[in-house]
This record gives C-alpha cells, structure tokens and sequence, in this order.
C-alpha cells in the first residue's frame, strides 16, 4: 500500500524508474520520496534494527529518508529530484 | 577603514531564501550591495513559502491560503533581485569559520570569503519521541505540509493530526481544503488553554480570527477535535494502523493510516554557532538560542541573524527582522540607512513579541513527557537509542551535561547530529538529573552542518573572494 | 562556601591517565581526589581517533605499552564496560618501496618486544585484504592490536573511579599547588582547599603550568587532530588502519561507522577547543574514498577534534618530579595516549605506593629538558640549540 495518495499531478508526464527491480513511474515534478511512497510504503531499512522507515520531515532536516541505488550511490529522498531510470533499493538497510 | 573601498570589499552573504533572507537581500540590494545568497532548496520562499517543483493546476490561493499574497509578493519580490545578487540555490553551507564559508553545490565545495553574514536558517518541527514515531506514515506537521504543498500529495488516505501550535490547526484545515480525509485533531494542550487566545485578540486580530474559523470549518466538517490529549500511542506492524490515547482517564482509539505531528517549531542554529555566536537559553523556546540585539546582530561582529533560526517567531516576524538585520548591517558598514524604518521594524517585531506569548501560552509544552516517556521508546531515530539506554546511561556515567551525554550514549551523534532527537535529549536528561533545562548545557554543532559525500571535491577556485 | 579535603594523593586532571591512576590508587587503599577543570575525559582522551595500537611506537615506550595491552581485554572486569574495545588488529600500510622498508627496519628493531609483527607484500595484501584499493605496496600487520570507543573509556574509568571511592571533582579547575610541610596545598575553583601527600600531574595539554610552578618547564606544546566519521556502513574494513610516513588512519567501529583521521584542525577563540578545517576534512575525506573503494558512496555526518598536549620528542613525560619529592608527572603523549593509558596509570599507582616501578619509564623523564630550560632560563645567548636531548 502507498503511503502518499496524489491529489494532483497525475496526467503530469510519467518518468519510468525501478524500486527494487521492478519497473515504475513517477511524474514530472516528483522529488525521489514522492515518487517511491506513491509506490510502496517505506524508503528504507534502519541500520540498527532493521525497521521501516519513510522519512519524517520531508525538509532535508531530519536525514531520515537516505535511500541507495543500485549502484551503491547514495541520496537523500526528499531534497532530491526525480530522474529517469533511477534505480532505487529500499531492502538494503546499509550504505555500502 | 583601512583604504578599501566598499566596492573591494567581499559580498555580504546570506544563507537562507525564505521571508528572513528574502527581505534582507531586498534591503541591501537597494542599498547598493550585492550580496550572495544561499539556499539549500531549488528556489526561494523557505518552507513556510516554498514553491512546486513544477507548476500542477493550482493557484497560489489554494497552495497559500490567506498567506497567498504575501507568498507572492516575497516571490516577486526576490525575482526583481535578479542580476543584482548572486543567488545559489541548491547550496549547501557545510561549514563556517574565519570569515570564510564552505559551500556544496553539486558535489563540489566552494570556498567563500564573506563581509558580513546574514543568517536566516529558519525552522523545523519540534517534536518528542512517542512509542511508533517512526512508523511509515508518521510525517511531522512541516513534512505533511510539504508534501501536500509541494508535492500535491496527501500522506494518507485517513490522516489524525498531532500536537500542538498553530501549524496543527492549519495543516489539518490545509488538508481538509485540499479533499484529503482528516480523521481527527488531537491537541496535547486543554482545551482551557485556548482561552489566552483571547488575550491575542488586540493584538493581532485578524490571526486569532483566522484561526477561529478554521477551527470551526474542520468542525463544521464533522472532523473530532480532542484537547489535553496525552499518552499517545502510534500502532502498527510496517505502517500507521491506528492511534491511542489517553483524555480526561478515558482510553481511546482511531484507525488511521497516516499522522502528522509536531509541537512548534525549534530554530536551526548549527550555522551560528559555527560563526561562534554566542547562545543564551530562552525560556519561551526552550532552548538555547543566538543572542541577538533588537536589530538581529549576534555576539559576533558582522554577523547577523534574522528569523525563525534566532528563535520562533514565525514568517511576518521573519520578513520584518530579515529587513532589520540588514539595516544593520548597513549601519554597521558606515552606509546610509533608514533609521525611522528600522524603528518601525522593531517596534512591530516587538508586538509580534507578546503575541508569540500568547500562542505559547495557548499551545503550551507538554510539561510531563519527560517523566512519562516509557523506557522502550526510541528517542534517537537515527542512532535508534531508547529512552531506557539513555537513562541508564546517564546512572551509569553520573552525566548531567548535554554534551557529556552524546559522549556516552551516542544521542544526537547520528545523520541528523540532534535536529530531531536534541530536544528530548535535553529535557530528559533535565528531568533525570532533576535540573532545569536551562542548566544542562546545549549541543555544540559540529560539521559538517548536514552529511556531504566522502568524494566532495575541492573546487578549482578554492577561495572566491566574490566582487 | 569554601570546602577543604584531605586526600593521600590529589590528581590534576581527569583524562585516562588521571583517573586510571585513581581508580588504581583507590583500589591500593589511598584516599583519591581527582580533578577536573571541566568534565573527566572530555579532553584528548575522550575525542581521540580511538587506535590502540603499540605497533609503530618508539622502542622505548613498548614496555609501557606491553603493560597497558594486559589491561585493555580486562575492561569489563575492571571498570564494568568493554568501551566497545576490539582486537581486530592494525595495519600499517606502505605506499612505496621506502615506506616498505621502514615498516621492515621497524620490524627488526622491535622483534624482541612481542608485538608479533608480520610483514605482509602486496600479493598477500590484495588476498587478505582486498577491500584496500590502488597505490599501497605492502604492510606490516599486529594482529594483537585494535581499537576501542575513547568516549566511553575515558568516562568510563573516571565513573568507575567514583564508585571505587574516589572523589571526583569536575568543574573544579586547579588554581595553584605548592609544596606544604610534608605534602601540597592545592587550590581550586569554588573555594576548594585541598591537601595531599602527593599530587599526579596528569593535566594533558594544560599541564605544563604545574611542571613549571616547580621549577621544571616543559616544551609542551598543542596539536588538534582532525576527524571524519561516516554514516553506517556494511563492512567495508576489519582492521584498524594506519600508514607509514603518516596520512590518514580509518577504523570501522561495530556498529558500521568509518572513522577517519589526519590532517590537524584548528584551535578555535578558545584554544581549549578546536575544529577541524574544511578542505583538511576534505582531504581526510577524498584520501578515505580513494584508499577505501567500499567508502565511495558514503557520507561524512560528523567531525571531530580534540586538544592534545605534545612534546617535541613525541615521547610523553612520565615520572616522579626532579625538584620536588611527592609530585608525579605523565603528560604530553603527543596523540599516542590511548592505547598506554590505563598502563600508566598503573605505573602511576606504582610510584606513589613504592617510590618506583619495575617498568622502565626512564626515557620519559622530565629531566630530558632540564639541559634546555636551564639555558633558557639563564636568558642571554640561551635557546640555539632547540633540539630536545633524548
């Protein structure tokens, strides 16, 4: 189940991306939080027990909502754009 | 003066885009100065103010409400500026020291030798840990705005609004507005409380009202408004499930599958203590805070701060102390300045003073979280410590000493480095140690101010004495 | 209020050294009073980088050294926490041929002392180590070594110290000490009158001003090492790192955070406090990502300094006082305290309880800079020969 509903913004141009794998779409104008929490209901594992998390201040303040792609690259969700072809992980609780 | 002229001298830097630094860059542009001015986000207007990323159908009535024409006209206004400013927005002030700032932008850290500093770092959600808080679904009230504002989204499709302050009333009413379906409002504070508004009413009016009748739409709405909520449970496996709480000794629960939570608002100060301002604790914030002049110049000469991040005052306030600081700052050069206006200025930051009294008052501070907080609820979200951890570690290492607790028990060490988890921190470790929270010290910021990659790359330049 | 105290033996400084000592003092049965200008292992020995390592010491401190490293797998036993100590070994790597055969010469010099040193080429580096990226030619390797959590060492001692009995006097800033009758007077902050028999002087960088009360000045001087710690990480090292010829030295503690040093900050208005600089921590930081491949995606959250007192010689000052009969000085380990602490200490104890130890300190004494000082002392002409006599 998605965590954030729209309410507007869904005829915008789509912008394909993947979440662990599988293939979504996010809209012209999404930050990366958006776009995964229309999606799915965390961003991420905590490190230290390995429980869901989703963000909290939607800011940049509280650093909660750094997610991993695949490539190992590192970004935090709500301060950054979408772009195409992301390819996010959120089963991964750990930078490496 | 040593012979340099004014024009030689390097710009004036203002680090923040919101109300404060807005209204302050329009100062000393007028003035004939250029300032550079950062922001971390993608375009001006801070948080209160922020724009879409992309435009979406709606007007700036529907994303602003009443606020809309200011919003525009800080919008507008700082547009103007363009091309008599250097505006970096995206940018990332990481550190501070000797007259000079490292910037980020995109990956790279620019150096940046300043004549004079402007802070207008503004504001983030207070709040205290509550068992669940860190649940999917659990946004603060900023986050909920945010993504509503910004983003166009709701952060639920059944969302309970928490805490205390204005903001609680007007992102629940925002929400309401928008079609989104809001469960109920739970107001930590009594609802007796709410009779200092009246004491509000002389002085600003039009706000108290406003607030009124947003109270009664979410009523007229058939949305539940409960006052002295306390012992606040957050359930749910993966996600929000549902709400508990505990009113007047009666348990009650709610399904929802989203909340928005906070309890005002705390400053963000990491860049002036940095700058090696010199804080004093404020008794209405608590916490402790840059001391600051009526005109906003710090312990520090030539530094200046304006705005929610010198201590909460909200965005009208932000809009006139950013104007006062930068008068300042003018007066302070030697520059001609507008000395009836900065006495107007004042005088209206004053008002706004007392009226800030009286939300304090109307939205009080839970006096007993400290006391209630059970042992297994995480405080530190990042570094996932409990309430017990930190209790136990303050038996066992005999702390009564902020900083000497992030030493032992890791709070506030983590990403976030105490913006979430330093308020509790400090009224735990109070209530523990049976001390004031005044007389438990303040967490020393560190750098970098927020995380930066590992691969930040030295720009080519490494000192841009900007002209 | 003025308060007055009598101890056996009043200690000036609440870092490792200092309460190590008290927690051993107290546990012979002295009477203890340590103190503290702020709080007990705030200083360098609560922000140091956390190595304790003895590989890559001078040959004269190892003996110290081998005495502090029984000490350090006894943590829980001894002050009721482990201080997040791991045996996960210490690297030292070589980036060229020279490096190489430093790391080997020092090798040979000590294969009597029983660090159990290995010499490690750049073949058996890549198959063991394979997570160290380009540009390193070999390493020398101290299995024995490790690192531990400085926060909650340091605090940790001092904590233990005040169960055992002894009185810990935080915010309590020594004002003056003297020589009174048989023992010292000393006094401090908050109208505290202190006597004791014998006085430790274990005040870190704040120490040479009580050496030199007694006639014996110090070239004590200050350095404030520079670290970056990142955010938490799978595994991306299982050794505590360090490199010949210095540079940066990395350590991923338990709970997956990379700490990494090098480079010096800066002291800030008050010399007391520092913090690193912004392109020293981006060095640390592009050194870290270049020699780690697995660090190149992470994030820096944090920096960190701290104030150490250094001598000139890089070798600390421990020992009784050569003026005056009751006073014991250890300070200035020049950021290479850690790991010798809680041995010190022990030796500290030592000397008050026995008027001497059976480990040898000799090189330590404060009588190696009596030469200098008295020249300097004598004003004109003095001071051309800078180099301290070892």
């Amino acid at each position: 189940m998605p965590l954030l509903h729209r309410l507007v913004r869904a005829d915008h141009p789509a912008i394909p991306f993947t979440l662990d794998g599988v293939a979504c779409e996010g809209r012209t104008g999404d930050t990366v939080l958006t776009a995964i929490l229309t999606h799915a209901d965390r961003l991420r594992l905590s490190e230290f027990s390995a429980s869901p998390r989703a963000g909290f201040c939607q800011m940049g303040a509280c650093q909660d909502c750094w997610i991993v792609l695949e490539s190992g690259e590192r970004l935090r969700a709500c301060s950054t754009s979408l772009t195409a072809g992301m390819s996010i992980v959120t089963r991964r609780a750990r930078a490496a | 003066m040593t012979g340099v002229s004014t024009s030689e001298r390097p710009q004036p830097l203002i680090v923040g885009a919101g109300p404060a630094g807005i209204r302050a860059a329009q100062a000393l542009v007028k003035a004939g100065l250029r300032p550079l001015v950062v922001d971390e986000a993608p375009s001006c207007g801070g948080q209160i103010y922020r724009q879409r990323l992309v435009s979406d159908g709606r007007s700036t009535r529907d994303l602003y409400g009443s606020e809309a024409p200011k919003a525009e006209a800080l919008h507008r206004d700082f547009a103007a500026l363009d091309g008599k400013l250097d505006y970096w927005p995206q940018a990332l002030l990481w550190n501070l020291r000797d007259g000079r700032a490292d910037i980020m932008i995109e990956g790279t850290s620019r150096q940046v030798a300043y004549d004079g500093l402007l802070l207008a770092t503004g504001a983030t959600d207070r709040t205290l840990p509550l068992p669940g808080w860190t649940l999917p679904g659990v946004f603060t009230l900023g986050g909920a705005q945010i993504a509503l504002k910004s983003q166009g989204c709701a952060i639920g499709s059944k969302v309970v609004f928490l805490g205390s302050g204005p903001l609680l009333y007007l992102v629940a009413w925002q929400y309401m507005k928008a079609g989104a379906r809001v469960a109920a409002v739970l107001d930590t504070a009594p609802f007796a409380a709410k009779f200092n508004l009246l004491r509000g009413l002389p002085l600003f009016p039009g706000i108290v009202l406003r607030g009124m009748r947003m109270t009664a739409e979410l009523k007229l709405a058939g949305i539940a408004l409960h006052y002295g909520v306390g012992d606040v449970r957050i359930e749910g496996a993966s996600t929000v499930a549902a709400i508990a709480w505990r009113q007047d000794g009666m348990e009650h629960r709610l399904a929802c599958d989203g909340i928005g939570y906070g309890l005002a608002l705390r400053s963000e100060t990491q860049a002036a203590d940095l700058a090696g301002c010199r804080f004093a604790f404020n008794t209405r914030d608590r916490a402790a805070l840059p001391e600051r002049d009526a005109a906003g110049r710090t312990s520090v000469p030539g530094v200046y701060i304006a705005g929610d991040g010198a201590g909460i005052a909200g965005a009208d306030a932000a809009e006139r102390a950013g104007e006062r600081a930068a008068l300042a700052l003018l007066q302070d050069r030697g520059l001609p300045h507008d000395a009836a206006r900065a006495a107007t200025l004042e005088a209206e930051l004053a008002s706004i003073g007392r009226f800030r009294d009286v939300l304090e008052a109307a939205f009080p501070f839970p006096a007993h979280w400290a006391r209630d907080i059970a042992d297994a609820t995480t405080l530190c979200r990042c570094e996932e410590i409990t309430a017990g951890e930190i209790r136990a570690a303050i038996g066992r290492f005999g702390v009564h000493e902020l900083n000497r607790l992030k030493a032992v028990s890791r709070v506030g060490m983590g990403r976030c480095q105490g913006r979430v988890c330093g308020a509790a921190a400090a009224e735990l470790l109070a209530h523990e140690t049976g001390r004031g929270i005044e007389a438990i010290g303040r967490l020393r910021s560190q750098a970098p101010v927020k995380p930066v990659p590992l691969t930040l790359a030295l720009s080519a330049q490494q000192q841009e004495a900007a002209e | 209020m003025s308060q007055r105290l009598s101890v056996d033996v009043a200690i000036i400084g609440g870092g490792l050294v200092g309460s190590s000592a008290a927690l051993a003092l107290r546990g012979m049965g002295f009477s203890v009073a340590l103190l503290d200008k702020g709080y007990c292992g705030a200083q360098a020995s609560g922000v140091n980088y956390g190595g304790v390592r003895r590989q890559g010491r001078p040959v004269e401190q190892l003996p110290l050294s081998q005495r502090a490293h029984a000490v350090w797998p006894r943590l829980r036993a001894l002050i009721g926490i482990d201080g997040e100590f791991l045996r996960s070994g210490h690297l030292k790597l070589a980036r060229n041929e020279d490096d190489m055969a430093s790391l080997e010469t020092y090798a040979e010099a000590v294969a009597e002392e029983g660090l159990g040193l290995e010499l490690i080429g750049h073949n058996g580096l890549r198959e063991r180590f394979g997570w160290i990226g380009d540009g390193v030619v070999g390493a020398c390797f101290c299995a024995g070594d490790g690192h531990a959590n400085p926060r909650l060492v340091s605090t940790g001692f001092a904590a233990a110290a005040r169960r055992a009995g002894v009185e810990v006097l935080e915010n309590t800033a020594v004002e003056g000490v003297t020589r009174d009758g048989e023992g010292f007077a000393l006094e401090a902050a908050g109208n505290l009158t202190l006597r004791s028999r014998f006085v430790v002087n274990s005040a870190g960088a704040w120490a040479a001003p009580f050496a030199e009360s007694f006639g014996e000045p110090a070239p004590l001087s200050r350095i404030y090492p520079s670290m970056v710690v990142t955010e938490p990480m799978e595994q991306v090292m299982s050794v505590n790192i360090g490199m010949e010829g210095g540079g940066i030295y990395a350590r991923q503690v338990e709970r997956g955070n990379v700490v990494v040093g090098g480079e010096r900050a800066l002291p800030l208005a008050d010399p007391d406090f520092s913090r690193p600089r912004g392109d020293g921590a981006i060095a640390i930081m592009n050194n870290a990502a270049a020699l780690f491949p697995g660090l190149r995606h992470a994030q820096a959250i944090r920096f960190w300094s701290g104030t150490e007192g250094a001598m000139p010689d890089r070798n600390p000052v421990i020992g009784p006082s050569l003026t005056t009969p009751g006073l014991i000085h250890a300070f200035g380990f020049t950021g290479a305290g850690f790991q010798i602490a809680p041995g010190v200490g022990e030796v500290l104890a030592e000397l008050v309880r026995d008027g001497e130890t059976q480990t040898p300190i000799a090189a330590f004494s404060i009588g190696r800079f009596r030469e200098i000082s008295a020249r300097t002392d004598a004003g004109s002409g003095a001071g051309q020969n800078q180099e301290p006599q070892h």
